[in-house]
């Protein structure tokens, strides 16, 4: 790790004015980002930790809403949205180990939308607003492929506002080493329609399998979607699935979170 | 039974309580006054031609007290093979240099190019950051039968080819072998890989060299398995220092699994640069260090056939294996697909005849060498799932099929056709145990409830031999060993009757500690808590070959068995003369000398004060003192076997495969401690699963290193292994050491990984995927899922 500086700034505001600085990124758990310094593959100049900020953190109903605070560990999401949302809390508690799930955050997981990651398709099939200390993003606009958002350079994400669905489950399967998910289905069923959103199974990220959100409007079944596939063009290929694979399980996977959806 | 447990009891392992308690003291807890730190700069190319490297900016950068290159290590020794094979022409095998630093040429990602030492660790990267390198890249040979292609790129420019050796055992045998083929009444045939894996020892690597100039003595502190074997290679070899001016110490080792065997540069390079700073030199390796730079295990691919008559009894076996040595020869690589692989061939069958061929290959890759079972688990792999196969083509149980070919008890000792000489067994006293205890005979119910759920079950069965217990000496150097392999230990009894016992064999988790000090408690009679277990300094230890090849106890302690033995003969004098009694009198028991018939008697204590304190002693016919060293070699190997049985259950929708229950039936003769024996057995079988289902060490096209940290390459966890049944009531004593003990520390990883993929064939088979006849470990899902669409 080379050095840097630290700040930890108690407001959203000294947080923004922090990260305006030279190299200054924001640091929230650091499961992400601590290992690519120690790499040396990152070296910013100032880390502005963001998890000394009150109210960026905690889980609170909005009336049909969830609110988490974008500095709210996954262990912290896992029991305190089980009363509100158990598919979102089931998926944070499925995140990495005790460690992780302690320090690692809601906020940190989706500003780096790796393709493998959890919480993104949680955010997407779910409709949710990502809420940043300039504005609100719908999620359909937020993930833009791999490691890619929207946010702009400097901006923070300050929370996530989820819609909670009438029913609904997420299914991981698990990538043997690194165990996030080699593919994952989150399927969410909303007075408007289902939405079904999948993660690390495809090479432009996060996405939306539009097909199966039809018929799963129709039917919440997953008799409904039996018939559906994916091409696997497009798909990850790696030592721990071909593109076919994961197009295979992305149809496995998103009949066993219909199953499952409550 | 002395009273906290002799030879049999479960005594709780006493060095547990430093280790769990975080007070264990490893190599990277020493640090000495004044030292320094060195960090290795790292070919990122698998092969090329250095043609400059700049160390200006780098040595001029804060900190910094030296920087090496290969340059620095002109005039110094390479770093030494210790075996030499001898191919199916009679030529030795092709051995290439093998530098500290990179001389010239780099091949393979990892190979160390310059050392940067400096003030502190982070100094020494931040300055290697520095160093320019400048590499013609050159085309990477990554596969093996493409390196022995005629057009090649070489990995050494001054071999004639990536080929070492083209080895055939027993290249006498090898047309009767054929013959037997040509008169066969069936043939099966199974190409396979035994993939390559990396072992992964909790503890990374770590070396302190340390220099005293005043006495002109190094000293290294290291992460090893048999420091002896360490300070013979560095000291002869590589750096010209004599034993008298060199001491290697491996203080706690977290685990090694064989890659800790070895002679590292990193182990020179800091006893050299101590040298030559007149400081002390450190380098603690990184987890992504140890990816690339300890030795990695296994990596063959394998044709293998079986030879049956039309009664089913095996008649031939033949083999050819490619063999990968990664791109310098690792200290004992030569030996593993060879003497340690090719004499296991036989199993615990009669088969009559057995050809084994090995070519073994130079490639870009780290070397290879010796991994936890070494060679055996790659013979019993092949063979396993050779007979399971030749079982289903045949239409027969895989359990009749192997009893009707078992070796039976009664022909011990039993001859292979591959050169070694089984003391003694009883297989089926084995498969019998590991049936009962899996029960075997529910399985079909058991199946069909899985069925019901729409998952696919699988029973599989393996039955292992393995050659422990390493090595005669006067043999292996016969088959090309550098090394004795004989064991040592000194027996010193205090004067108030303690005894500290010092011993060549080295605990890096196998708890000699506790186990060593279980055996010299129950032959004089003594608490065991009077006994100490010293290890690991050539200082103070008798010359010794280290712990590898299951062989502490039976080598170990058999050594220790001889010189405590001499010390009863010489306290059994002293008594003699005590007690005024004629020596052959005297009887020990229960830590009392006593004239036999008598009620006259001494205890041990008075005794060893007596040695010490020879006021009352046969001066003129015996020497004051209680002290003893023995060596031992071992007449023959010692030959563990059993039965292993793993029950999985397969998610067809998947190809998830979970293991339901896993039983290993061990005839590991006499037990010394049951409890360490059992966890011993579980991570030997946790290494296999994992073997099975998850690791792989992977390179693409290029030679770069596409599983080099834990997020690709896949570790066993918790929840990924089951809870075993353990046994080991099946008692054969091995016949030719004093202890009766056969070794137990690789079993479960040779016998488990056939027992998997045997289970998940059986399942895929009992789904009507009958297509599927291999998978290729691991087993993971995407390749069972693979296997099952590619009718
Ligand atoms: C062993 C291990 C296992 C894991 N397993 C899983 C798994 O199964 N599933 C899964 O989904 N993830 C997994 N993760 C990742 C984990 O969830 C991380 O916590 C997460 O990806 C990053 O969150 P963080 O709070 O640690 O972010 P950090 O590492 O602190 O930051 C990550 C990136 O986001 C930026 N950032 C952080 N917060 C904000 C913010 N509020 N606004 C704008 N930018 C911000 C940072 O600048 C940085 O670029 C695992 C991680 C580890 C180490």
């Amino acid at each position: 790790m080379y050095n840097f500086d630290f700040v930890k700034p108690a407001t959203i505001a000294e947080a923004v004015e922090a990260l305006s600085g030279e190299e200054a990124q924001a640091l929230s758990g650091g499961q992400t980002l601590l290992p690519t310094m120690k790499q040396r593959l990152n070296a910013p100049a100032t880390l502005v930790s963001l998890t000394g900020i009150a109210e960026m953190k905690g889980v609170t109903r909005d009336g049909d809403t969830l609110v988490i605070g974008a500095a709210t560990p996954h262990a912290v999401v896992a029991r305190d949205a089980a009363a509100h949302y158990p598919a979102l809390a089931a998926l944070a508690g499925q995140i990495g180990d005790p460690a992780v799930r302690n320090r690692g955050t809601i906020g940190g997981s989706i500003a780096n939308n790796d393709p493998s990651a959890c919480y993104p398709s949680a955010v997407l099939a779910s409709g949710a607003v990502v809420v940043t200390n300039t504005r609100e993003i719908a999620a359909d606009d937020f993930f833009q492929g791999l490691f890619e958002t929207a946010l702009h350079d400097g901006e923070i994400i300050t929370a996530v506002r989820f819609p909670i669905p009438q029913k609904a489950a997420y299914a991981k399967f698990l990538q043997p080493a690194s165990r996030f998910a080699l593919t994952g289905a989150f399927v969410a069923q909303y007075a408007a329609g289902v939405r079904v959103a999948i993660t690390g199974a495809s090479e432009s990220g996060v996405f939306r399998w539009t097909e199966a959100e039809a018929a799963l409007s129709g039917n919440f079944t997953p008799e409904a979607i039996a018939g559906l596939s994916v091409a696997a063009d497009g798909m990850i290929g790696d030592l721990h699935g071909t593109p076919d694979y994961r197009a295979h399980l992305v149809g496995v996977m998103t009949r066993r979170a219909v199953t499952a959806a409550r | 039974m002395p009273m906290d447990g002799g030879i049999g009891a479960s005594t709780k392992r006493r060095e547990d309580l430093r280790f769990l308690t975080g007070n264990g003291r490893y190599t990277d807890d020493i640090n000495l006054r004044g030292q320094l730190y060195a960090h290795f700069l790292r070919s990122q190319v698998a092969h090329g031609r250095i043609t400059a490297i700049d160390t200006a900016d780098a040595a001029a950068m804060p900190g910094v007290v030296r920087i090496f290159t290969g340059a620095d290590f002109e005039g110094v020794g390479g770093l030494p093979c210790g075996w030499q094979v001898t191919d199916k022409h009679g030529q030795p095998m092709q051995e290439p240099a093998h530098p500290v630093l990179a001389q010239g040429k780099v091949r393979h990602v990892g190979d160390p190019i310059a050392v940067v030492v400096a003030e502190t660790a982070e100094q020494a990267r931040d300055a290697a950051e520095a160093i320019v390198v400048d590499i013609d890249e050159l085309p990477a040979v990554v596969d093996m039968k493409a390196a022995l292609a005629a057009d090649a790129p070489k990995v050494h420019d001054d071999l004639t080819s990536n080929l070492c050796y083209d080895w055939g055992f027993v290249e006498e045998n090898k047309g009767a072998v054929d013959a037997a083929f040509s008169a066969a009444a069936h043939v099966t045939t199974l190409e396979l890989v035994n993939q390559r894996l990396v072992a992964n020892p909790m503890e990374p690597r770590v070396a302190v060299g340390d220099y005293d100039p005043w006495n002109d003595m190094s000293t290294l502190y290291t992460t090893s398995q048999n420091p002896h074997v360490i300070r013979l290679l560095m000291g002869a070899f590589v750096l010209g220092i004599p034993e008298h001016k060199l001491r290697v110490v491996a203080p706690d080792v977290g685990g090694g699994f064989g890659s800790k065997i070895f002679h590292y540069a990193e182990e020179a390079f800091c006893t050299f640069a101590a040298r030559q700073l007149k400081k002390p030199v450190k380098w603690t390796s990184s987890r992504s260090e140890a990816f690339m730079s300890d030795a990695h295990g296994r990596d063959h691919v394998t044709r293998i056939e079986l030879a049956l008559d039309a009664d089913n009894n095996f008649t031939a076996i033949r083999t050819e294996t490619y063999a990968n040595m990664g791109a310098y020869l690792s200290t004992f690589a030569p030996s593993v697909p060879t003497w340690l692989h090719g004499t296991l061939m036989a199993g615990n069958y009669k088969t009559p005849v057995i050809y084994v061929n090995v070519k073994a290959v130079f490639t870009n890759t780290v070397p290879v060498d010796a991994y936890r079972g070494a060679g055996r688990p790659e013979a019993t792999f092949q063979l396993e799932r050779l007979i399971d196969k030749a079982a289903r083509e045949l239409g027969v149980s895989p359990v009749d099929l192997r009893r009707q070919n078992f070796i039976q008890p009664d022909q011990f000792p039993y001859a292979t056709p591959v050169a070694v000489e089984y003391d003694t067994g009883n297989y089926d006293a084995t498969m019998d145990k590991m049936l009962e205890l899996a029960d075997y005979a529910g399985f079909d119910a058991r199946a069909a409830e899985s069925a019901k759920a729409g998952k696919l079950r699988g029973f599989g069965i393996a039955h292992y031999i393995e050659a422990c217990g390493i090595a005669p000496s006067n043999l292996v150097g016969q088959l090309g060993a550098r090394a004795g392999l004989y064991e040592s230990a000194t027996v010193r009894v205090n004067a108030t009757g303690s005894i500290s016992v010092f011993t060549g064999s080295h605990s890096h988790g196998q708890g000699h500690e506790t186990t060593f000090a279980q055996v010299v408690s129950e032959m004089i009679g003594i608490d065991a808590g009077q006994v100490e277990i010293v290890h690991g300094d050539t200082s103070n230890t008798p010359m010794g070959m280290g712990t590898y090849g299951s062989r502490s106890l039976a080598v170990g302690g058999s050594a220790l068995v001889r010189a405590t033995n001499k010390i009863i003969a010489k306290a059994k004098k002293i008594a003699a003369h005590l007690l005024e009694a004629a020596e052959a009198d005297i009887e020990l028991k229960d830590g009392k000398f006593s004239v036999a018939g008598t009620d006259k008697s001494v205890d041990w204590a008075g005794v060893t004060l007596a040695a010490y304190v020879p006021h009352n002693y046969p001066l003129e016919s015996l020497e004051p003192g209680l002290e003893e060293t023995a060596f031992y070699d071992p007449s023959n190997f010692t030959y563990p076997a059993g039965a292993y049985g793993c029950e999985v259950e397969l998610d067809p929708e998947t190809g998830k495969v979970t293991i339901l229950n896993f039983t290993a039936a061990d005839d590991f003769g006499n037990v010394v401690n049951p409890m360490i024996v059992e966890g011993q057995v579980h991570g030997g079988l946790a290494q296999g699963i994992g073997q099975a289902m998850l690791e792989a060490c992977a390179y693409d096209a290029d030679g770069q290193l596409l599983t080099g940290s834990y997020m690709d390459y896949a570790m066993p966890r918790a929840d990924d292994v089951p809870a075993y049944t353990v046994d080991h009531s099946c008692v054969t004593p091995c016949t030719h050491n004093p202890l009766g003990v056969k070794g137990c520390g690789e079993a479960g990883a040779i016998g488990s990984p056939p027992a998997v993929v045997n289970a998940v064939i059986d399942a895929l088979h009992r789904g009507g995927h009958t297509h599927v006849t291999h998978i290729d470990m691991p087993v993971s899902p995407s390749r069972v899922w693979a296997a099952m669409q590619a009718k």
